[in-house]
């Protein structure tokens, strides 16, 4: 906007309009902000567009029933990813359940009093570092760590309480509990540090209401700051859930790659992303366009988990205590 | 007599002798220490029984700090000590047997800042209810405490709303009936109206002396026309700066109108008549 129109005379003050200058890099800061979203939005759209046509081919084919049968069979050209779909929930929904628990346990250690804020600090540093750990690591920990550590005890739980389908199949080697626990250690900074946000937020003055009213720590926390920060634990979660569908190669390694439905932790699995790294290197043409359409099924149900996880911080950020 | 050893029958105790005057709260504040800080000393306040009785001062003099240690509130900062006592119906609150907890629920608190709990209108003023293990007809004494409160009609029809979706001055009553629905013996309010309007804060003065009636009731207030208002007895404390620290202590307390018409000490007159320095 310019001076014009608006010309003070006789008027001492030093204020000034906005010169040439500061109104370009106004808007070309305004410009370069819309680029950005856009580009963002466009480039999302373009994958969508580019897996789309590519699975085209598939979709054309084998409609939804490729979506409900669990078969995988290049010689006879017959394909259907249920049991990847399943593994991939089942082991994302395990893992946000053991890593959920701990992850707001964490969170409630670190952010009500339990330690002294310098080391609380050191703590959350440690915690947020496991993230940084390369997933082809964590696969071969529980190569070599993990699995022959639970072996035994999954056998034992299968010889005496085999009869609960958990435990219904003996476990030989890679299967659904060591992908699940590398998994849940893998989740478990995402949902910690969103979490720990989450009571970070609760102003000072809830506390206060809390112990004013005679509230004993546990009271304050269980009834108090749990429910006032449930919305931003319940974000982490689906965050959390979010990682755990798209994680790679720590899976591949650890949960057998086999395409089977089932309940027993110690049955070897699939899900949709390892079965993804797996076929795609000696995938033939035909073999492609099935995995595409894997591919899209898998962003598909990301995309879900995230728009749900959106909708749920923006229900807590209109309830967000002032 | 109310015991603080063991834990408050909830809101089926006693009004234990609001029927006499006396004393319900006597605070002999010798020092109180923030880590090395001397925030407060030799301030002996007695909150009466079934009166109102008002903190003044200006900013730094620990009437706040005070308020707090009468219902140990200020133990949640770690680096709080207070050295004296202070003595609720007779008991030393401070003594190592009592549990600070078990204090807070017979001397409830009303902050500076509405901070109504993120849940419905009904669950915050059922919460000390809740905590107490009240067994008992809850909807009766929601409604009690929300009419003793002055908000019962405004909150009628929409008790299972977020209280924070009140305004500003409702939340603060919605706290008010949170504190009461318990039935506490003291109510302390620490500057309750400062974040308010002149009318939200009109309503709550109002309330405060139908209050009175049933609680013994201490407030902190920066307004000493509000002190004027409500107060049957007044407490000024002024602030020492003598010795390169900022040092509250109680220069007087008396009669609301002899401290305001015919202090005794030189400070309180030049305060009350604005020439503070």
């Amino acid at each position: 906007m310019s001076a014009e129109g608006f010309d003070l005379k006789g008027d001492n003050s030093i204020s000034r309009p906005p010169s040439r200058g500061e109104i370009l890099a106004d808007r070309a800061f305004r410009g370069i902000a819309y680029a950005s979203g856009g580009l963002v939005v466009a480039m999302l759209a373009y994958i969508l567009w580019e897996i789309g046509g590519q699975a085209a081919p598939a979709i054309a084919r084998d409609g939804l029933g490729f979506l409900t049968r669990a078969v995988w069979n290049p010689q006879e050209h017959d394909f259907g990813i249920l049991a990847e779909i399943w593994g991939t929930l089942y082991s994302s929904i395990l893992a946000l359940l053991i890593a959920g628990f701990f992850g707001v346990a964490v969170a409630i250690f670190l952010t009500q009093d339990f330690l002294d804020a310098r080391l609380a600090r050191v703590f959350r540093t440690v915690i947020e570092m496991l993230a940084a750990i390369p997933s082809v690591v964590f696969g071969l920990w529980g190569i070599y760590v993990v699995i022959p550590a639970i072996r035994p005890v999954a056998n034992w739980l299968h010889e005496f309480l085999g009869f609960i389908p958990l435990f219904s199949t003996p476990m030989a080697g890679p299967g659904m509990a060591p992908a699940v626990i590398v998994l849940a250690i893998m989740v478990l900074p995402t949902v910690a540090a969103i979490s720990q946000d989450a009571f970070q937020l609760i102003p000072y003055k809830v506390k206060e209401a809390a112990y004013g009213m005679g509230t004993t720590r546990w009271e304050a926390i269980q009834k108090v700051m749990l429910p006032t920060a449930s919305s931003g634990i319940a974000a982490s979660l689906v965050l959390g859930f979010g990682r755990a569908l798209g994680e790679t190669m720590a899976l591949a390694m650890l949960i057998g790659n086999s395409g089977q439905i089932s309940l027993s932790l110690f049955s070897p699995a699939n899900t949709l992303a390892s079965l993804l790294a797996s076929q795609f290197p000696e995938a033939g043409a035909l073999e492609v366009e099935q995995l595409m359409y894997a591919a899209l099924a898998l962003l598909g149900i990301a995309l879900v988990v995230n728009i749900i996880g959106t909708l749920i911080m923006a229900m807590s950020s209109k309830q967000t205590v002032s | 007599m109310v015991s603080l050893n063991t834990v408050a029958p909830a809101a089926a105790s006693p009004r234990p002798g609001l029927s006499e005057t006396g004393v319900a709260i006597d605070a002999r504040v010798e020092k109180i220490y923030y880590g090395d800080f001397l925030a407060v000393r030799d301030s002996h306040v007695a909150v009466e029984k079934g009166q109102i009785t008002g903190f003044i001062g200006p900013s730094g003099c620990g009437k706040s700090t005070v308020l707090r240690s009468l219902n140990r509130m200020n133990d949640l900062i770690p680096s709080f000590r207070l050295m004296g006592s202070v003595t609720f119906l007779g008991q030393d609150i401070y003594a190592k047997s009592v549990d600070p907890v078990v204090v807070r629920r017979h001397i409830g608190m009303v902050f500076q800042q509405p901070n109504p709990f993120s849940m419905s209108i009904y669950e915050n003023v059922a919460f000390g209810l809740r905590l107490n293990r009240f067994k008992g007809d809850y909807d009766e004494k929601v409604e009690t405490a929300l009419r003793k409160a002055g908000l019962w009609n405004e909150v009628k029809d929409k008790l299972r709303q977020n209280g924070l979706a009140l305004s500003g001055g409702q939340q603060q009553r919605l706290c008010i009936a949170r504190a009461i629905a318990t039935n506490p013996t003291v109510l302390l309010m620490d500057e309750p109206c400062s974040a308010l309007d002149p009318i939200a804060t009109r309503i709550i003065e109002e309330l405060m002396l139908e209050l009175k009636q049933e609680y013994s009731v201490a407030i902190v207030t920066h307004n000493m026309q509000q002190a004027m208002r409500v107060a049957d007895k007044t407490a000024f404390f002024s602030v020492d700066i003598s010795k390169g620290g900022r040092t509250g202590f109680l220069v007087e307390q008396g009669d609301t109108r002899q401290i305001f018409h015919d202090p005794r000490e030189k400070l309180t007159k030049d305060y009350i008549s604005g020439e503070f320095s």
